[in-house]
């Protein structure tokens, strides 16, 4: 402390430079993944989300239990295998898309995300913390799939190395295509309202075009280009690619996997992602005060009334 | 100078919520922003705090425009906002702890941050409840733990929206003793709105009353009363015979009572308006477009 500080009456101002700009940044970066974590133990050890969670994963997993004798087309593989990659598609949509919509609709709604803009570096602890429940609760949900499918899945135990890394790749990149669009749409909603059926309805809307639950080749012939333009139909075949073994490709739209064309739509939609969402954010950031908050709440009120 | 707001204009497209306000304040100040509801007050506030883009007009919030406040600029300020509903699932000290570490990179010598949790939570009255669910909180609870995030960070500058809502008497004289403590040791200077005229005049070294969307006048809550007012009531007895006289100069008209009538009178009652007075009358002449009391009041400043 020198004598000029003492004198100013002014607090000493930082350094700057390194210490001023990158370290808190990063400092701030690890505090959301401690975030994160601590949101997902509060998920996981709430009777509601508790009761969600368990009703979800039944019915799916009670899905791959009966189709577990039934047949792929005349591949010889059983429907459930098919299955399995569809619903492990399904949950890393539900998962990057719905999930960070709505949770960024209900914060914004409920005062976090201001009290993050409030806090220096918030907004990057916010979303580090975004990203890390997202991504963790979407990989618990595919552990779940997997166990279970260790017991009920025939064939699942042949899967190789190589396999399991396709699906690691496909998720990390399936995660990337989803959650900015997750967070473009929670960012724009005028609620968490809106925000669960803008990200619900579309998501349900291609999962049932996209061959989540029954192979492609038996939906209508003009919807498959409209299910090839989103990345839910990628996600599926890529996971299928991943799990099924080689010869399965006979069940898919070209008889045989498109391992390119499969990293090419996700990648497209990463990257288209990735370069909107900050901006987005950004804006909605920058809108962000406690009279928005207020006059959103007595929308909210009135709504109700 | 901490604040430092000139001809500061605020439109929402054609209606113009701030026509020119201006004021300042210094380091360990307490200023009490009054005025009716839609007067400008959250918007005022909410450009200081750099949420919300001003039309036109100079600020200056500790040396920076709020517009380019950046990170290092954020650490320094504390904000308290009307409603915050968020964090529900977190324990009271959780949250605390979590929201100091982000202050951590900006402590100095001569302002160590973040604050230590545990005192903060004795200081706002919340030790026992620390281990709690924020949503179990009650509203004055809930608040309190505003106020405590708030300051978390050793501000320098805080800003309070309505911080006492929900406060039962016991702790308000807490927040009071609380904002004074922040003033006087940690020269934080705070500014705050408030409907409670009396909250105002225990609270704040200054007073701006914000009306029609500038600043009707500015000044203690003393000179607020002798400029809008003006007049002493003085209510005595003569003789058993009761009377009433609105007096320029109170201290003048009782020597000259004395002087005239001696041991005769009796039942002496000397009020000189309330803060309460002079802010109704301030206001209710605003609103019937007396220009001359604003203009007045200009002067004072």
């Amino acid at each position: 402390m020198s004598a000029a500080d003492r004198t100013s009456g002014q607090p000493a101002q930082l350094p700057a430079g390194r210490s001023a700009n990158h370290r808190p940044v990063l400092g701030a970066a690890r505090l959301g993944v401690v975030r994160g974590w601590i949101e997902l133990r509060q998920s996981l050890s709430n009777r509601a989300d508790q009761v969600w969670i368990v009703l979800i994963n039944a019915i799916l997993i009670g899905v791959l239990y009966f189709q577990r004798d039934s047949e792929l087309g005349s591949t010889g593989f059983s429907l459930a295998l098919a299955t399995l990659p569809g619903l492990i598609a399904m949950n890393v949509a539900m998962g990057g898309w719905m999930g960070v919509t709505q949770q960024l609709a209900a914060e914004r709604e409920d005062g976090t995300l201001l009290r993050s803009k409030a806090t220096p570096n918030g907004m990057t602890g916010y979303l580090v913390a975004r990203v890390t429940v997202s991504v963790l609760n979407t990989l618990l949900g595919i552990i779940v799939f997997i166990v279970a499918g260790v017991f009920l899945v025939p064939g699942l135990a042949d899967v190789s190395v190589g396999g399991w890394l396709m699906l690691a790749v496909v998720f990390l990149l399936g995660m990337l295509a989803t959650m900015p669009w997750g967070a473009v749409l929670g960012a724009v909603v005028k609620s968490s309202g809106a925000g669960f059926a803008l990200s619900f309805l579309p998501l349900g809307v291609l999962v049932a075009i996209s061959g989540i639950f029954y192979p492609i080749t038996a939906i209508a012939g003009w919807l498959h280009p409209i299910a090839m333009v989103f990345p839910v139909y990628w996600l599926g075949a890529g996971m299928r690619e991943a799990l099924l073994p080689a010869a399965a490709g006979a069940a898919e739209l070209g008889g045989d996997f498109d391992t390119v064309t499969t990293f090419g739509v996700l990648a497209l939609w990463a990257v288209a992602g990735l370069a909107l969402a900050p901006g987005v954010l950004r804006r909605m950031a920058r809108r962000e005060s406690g009279s928005a908050l207020e006059s959103r709440k007595q929308a909210v009120l009135q709504a109700w009334s | 100078m901490v604040i430092d707001v000139a001809d500061l204009r605020m439109t929402y497209g054609t209606v113009e919520v701030l026509t020119g306000v201006s004021f300042q304040a210094h380091r360990g100040e307490v200023l009490a922003l009054l005025g009716p509801n839609g007067a400008g007050k959250s918007t005022t506030i909410e450009i200081l705090e750099g949420f919300r883009i001003r039309s036109a007009g100079a600020v200056s919030v500790l040396g920076a425009d709020p517009v380019d406040g950046d990170e290092a600029w954020r650490a320094r300020l504390g904000v308290v906002l009307q409603s915050w509903r968020d964090h529900a699932r977190w324990r009271v000290a959780q949250l605390l702890s979590h929201l100091a570490a982000y202050y951590r990179p900006y402590s100095t010598p001569l302002r160590p941050r973040p604050m230590d949790v545990g005192e903060l939570l004795d200081l706002v009255g919340l030790a026992s409840q620390a281990g709690h669910k924020v949503g179990s909180l009650s509203g004055g609870q809930r608040r309190r733990l505003d106020v405590a995030i708030g300051l978390i960070g050793r501000p320098d500058l805080l800003f309070l929206d309505e911080p006492t809502t929900g406060f039962d008497p016991q702790a308000r004289r807490d927040f009071h003793d609380l904002v004074h403590r922040m003033a006087d040791l940690e020269g934080t200077t705070i500014l705050l709105t408030t409907h409670d005229l009396d909250e105002a005049e225990k609270l704040s070294d200054r007073i701006l009353v914000l009306a029609g969307g500038r600043i009707l006048a500015d000044g203690s809550a003393a000179q607020l009363s002798r400029q809008v007012e003006g007049r002493t009531e003085v209510r005595w007895t003569r003789d058993g015979e009761s009377f009433v006289h609105a007096a320029d100069d109170g201290t003048a008209f009782v020597r000259e009572l004395f002087a005239q009538y001696g041991d005769r009178i009796g039942d002496l009652d000397v009020r000189r308006a309330s803060l309460e007075d002079s802010y109704m009358a301030l206001v209710h002449r605003f609103e019937a477009g007396d220009r001359e009391v604003s203009s007045g009041l200009e002067m004072l400043r």
